[in-house]
């Protein structure tokens, strides 16, 4: 964590959200600090991935707000109500916002470059040539500039993923999302990715992680979340968390994910 | 056959485990055979430095039965068609290129691009508006779809040119007013050509509107979020993320619809259009040579479509960019690859084998 960071202040207040009949979001509250790293971690169904998706408004809130830098994410404010904001609107808060998916969702007819290429040119208005050295420098970072040319079929799962953390970097977002980045992965392809978040970690951007993979969340998080049933169980440091959690759910789920390996 | 009967008998006799021995003795106890099978397996036993045997591939005599009839059928069919003199080559060459049918296949290709277009395009909003939110838009789409699917095309053709019995007069004006902007008879307005190109293009819009709806569903809902959350805009989530991979499953379908068009177009004979089949059919009626005639006409539907074909290889090839680890080679390159490796069967390699 960058103590120089200055932007990228999210704050979750009482969200809510249900789909259906089910409330997968029971009023949620949580604060990461501009370049904090919050690990989200919890069983699945126990609505980590949604609150992670109403912070860049990929879903809309029931009920409660968020806002990054003291600006509402999705709505404004007029007389005392909330409007939704224009769908324009709310593409330019999403420029700040950052996000990597489990599934990659690269864009499979275009090469690793113009993927990463696209929203700059397309949102952020960036010249092309501009556009397409910064691309070339972050596929370097992640380790992939030989293959900016390669469709993502023909990249493996590990390199797809590097390509959609440097397609989301190329916005120079305050916050990245990361929804379960490592999920779809074979185990050895887990740590190139793992590596690139790591370095990020120490980048000055906030990042909001979900992900199973503890280890990790020890060595990289300033604030572990842990969540069940929708809503925040526990939070505090990787230490507090994994080596004294409080509340007994918490207890109960590391017993169960944390080899035992790890657990000395 | 023979030679992998004995293969798989032999492998069954080498590969026969432990109790191998007395089941052969069970089955011929004569000494002599038990004699024999216990030779086999001290032959066997050794085993395994296969390193210098040829690999010879399995034989497929049916497939060369198979291949020798279709060839004399493939003959047989050509020879009739080259030697039976009703076919009447000599007509159909006089006929092919002559200036009326020339001007009939223009007509043709003129009605199947205009309405091709056309109706692409009206399928297309069709397709956007059932896909849309709005219930009544959903449902504007569906009734049209449901109409124009119900209906014989050759009924819609006849209903469009008889539009001036049932409205006498097209007008624009202010509706509930005496208002008239301008005002004409429909019998002016709608040509036999209108006639046609109204018919088919909404026949064809509400057939491509299901195509290329089916082809904005099967593109994965994962790619439009991951453009939301690029800030990417709508039109350009359709149009840079959406089209170009939907239009893998739009393709093929497509190209049949055209295809289609391309001959559907012989039904605006009930209009006397003069396009290509309703040319020909004139041109017989004279001179009653029904056949030649028909044949001349069919000749250039082939070559329509063998255009259209190949352009429907190229653009999908071009639309399977990244949907496949390599690119399948086109025909072209296949025949510089296959001269490439084949045609310098010269004489120094035809000495080495010597």
């Amino acid at each position: 964590m960058s103590t120089a960071a200055t932007r990228g202040h999210v704050e979750i207040t009482n969200v809510r959200k249900s789909f259906g009949g089910t409330e997968v979001l029971k009023g949620v509250s949580l604060t990461v600090p501009p370049g904090g790293v919050a690990v989200i971690v919890g069983p699945s169904g126990s609505g980590k991935s949604t609150l992670l998706r109403t912070i860049n408004h990929l879903e809309k809130v029931d009920g409660g707000y968020i806002t990054i830098d003291g600006q509402l994410v999705g709505y404004q404010v007029r007389g005392n109500k909330l409007h939704e904001l224009r769908e324009k609107d709310i593409l330019k808060q999403r420029t700040d916002i950052g996000m990597v998916f489990q599934n990659f969702n690269l864009f499979p007819h275009l090469t690793a470059l113009e993927n990463v290429t696209e929203a700059p040119v397309v949102a952020l208005h960036r010249n092309k040539t501009e556009a397409r050295k910064r691309a070339l420098e972050l596929l370097e970072r992640v380790g992939l500039k030989d293959r900016a040319g390669a469709y993502p079929r023909q990249l493996s799962g590990g390199q797809q993923q590097r390509v959609a953390i440097a397609r989301a970097l190329a916005l120079d977002p305050k916050i990245l999302l990361f929804d379960e980045p490592t999920s779809a992965l074979d185990p050895e392809l887990v740590n190139e990715v793992l590596d690139v978040i790591r370095e990020l970690a120490t980048s000055g951007t906030t990042l909001i992680i979900v992900t199973h993979e503890m280890g990790f969340a020890r060595d990289v998080a300033d604030t572990v979340v842990f969540m069940d049933d929708g809503q925040i169980v526990e939070q505090g440091s990787p230490q507090e968390i994994f080596a004294n959690p409080r509340e007994p759910r918490t207890r109960s789920f590391f017993s169960k994910v944390i080899e035992p390996a790890f657990n000395i | 056959m023979s030679s992998a009967a004995t293969t798989v008998a032999q492998s069954a006799q080498q590969s026969a485990p432990e109790p191998a021995p007395t089941g052969a003795v069970a089955e011929s106890p004569t000494a002599d055979a038990a004699q024999s099978a216990a030779a086999h397996r001290a032959v066997a036993r050794p085993a395994a430095d296969y390193s210098g045997y040829k690999l010879v591939p399995a034989r497929q005599p049916w497939r060369w039965v198979g291949t020798v009839l279709v060839a004399l059928g493939v003959v047989a069919v050509a020879w009739s068609l080259a030697t039976n003199p009703r076919w009447e080559w000599g007509v159909v060459a006089q006929w092919f290129t002559a200036q009326s049918v020339v001007n009939g296949l223009v007509e043709t290709l003129k009605l199947t691009a205009i309405s091709g277009a056309l109706g692409f395009v009206l399928g297309f909003i069709l397709a956007l508006m059932r896909l849309s939110a709005s219930p009544l838009l959903v449902s504007v789409s569906w009734t049209f779809s449901w109409i124009f699917r119900s209906t014989p095309l050759l009924v819609q053709m006849l209903l469009w040119y008889n539009l001036g019995y049932l409205y006498e007069k097209i007008s624009l004006g202010l509706p509930f007013t005496d208002i008239r902007f301008f005002e004409v008879q429909t019998t002016t307005l709608i040509s036999q050509f209108a006639a046609a190109v109204l018919g088919l293009t909404l026949n064809q819009a509400a057939y491509s509107a299901e195509i290329i709806r089916g082809g904005i569903l099967s593109v994965d809902q994962g790619q439009l979020e991951a453009a939301a959350a690029l800030g990417i805009p709508a039109w350009r989530r359709s149009t840079r993320i959406v089209l170009p991979q939907a239009m893998r499953a739009i393709l093929p379908t497509a190209f049949n619809e055209i295809i289609g068009l391309v001959k559907g177009t012989s039904i605006v004979y009930v209009l006397a259009y003069s396009e290509l089949f309703y040319t020909v059919q004139v041109i017989y009626n004279r001179t009653q040579q029904v056949l030649p005639l028909l044949l001349v006409a069919t000749l250039w539907y082939v070559a329509i479509t063998s255009v259209l074909s190949v352009f429907q290889y190229y653009i999908e090839r071009h639309y399977s960019k990244g949907a496949v680890r390599n690119l399948p080679l086109t025909p072209l390159q296949k025949a510089r690859k296959f001269f490439a490796t084949h045609a310098p069967v010269t004489t120094d390699r035809a000495k080495d084998v010597r």
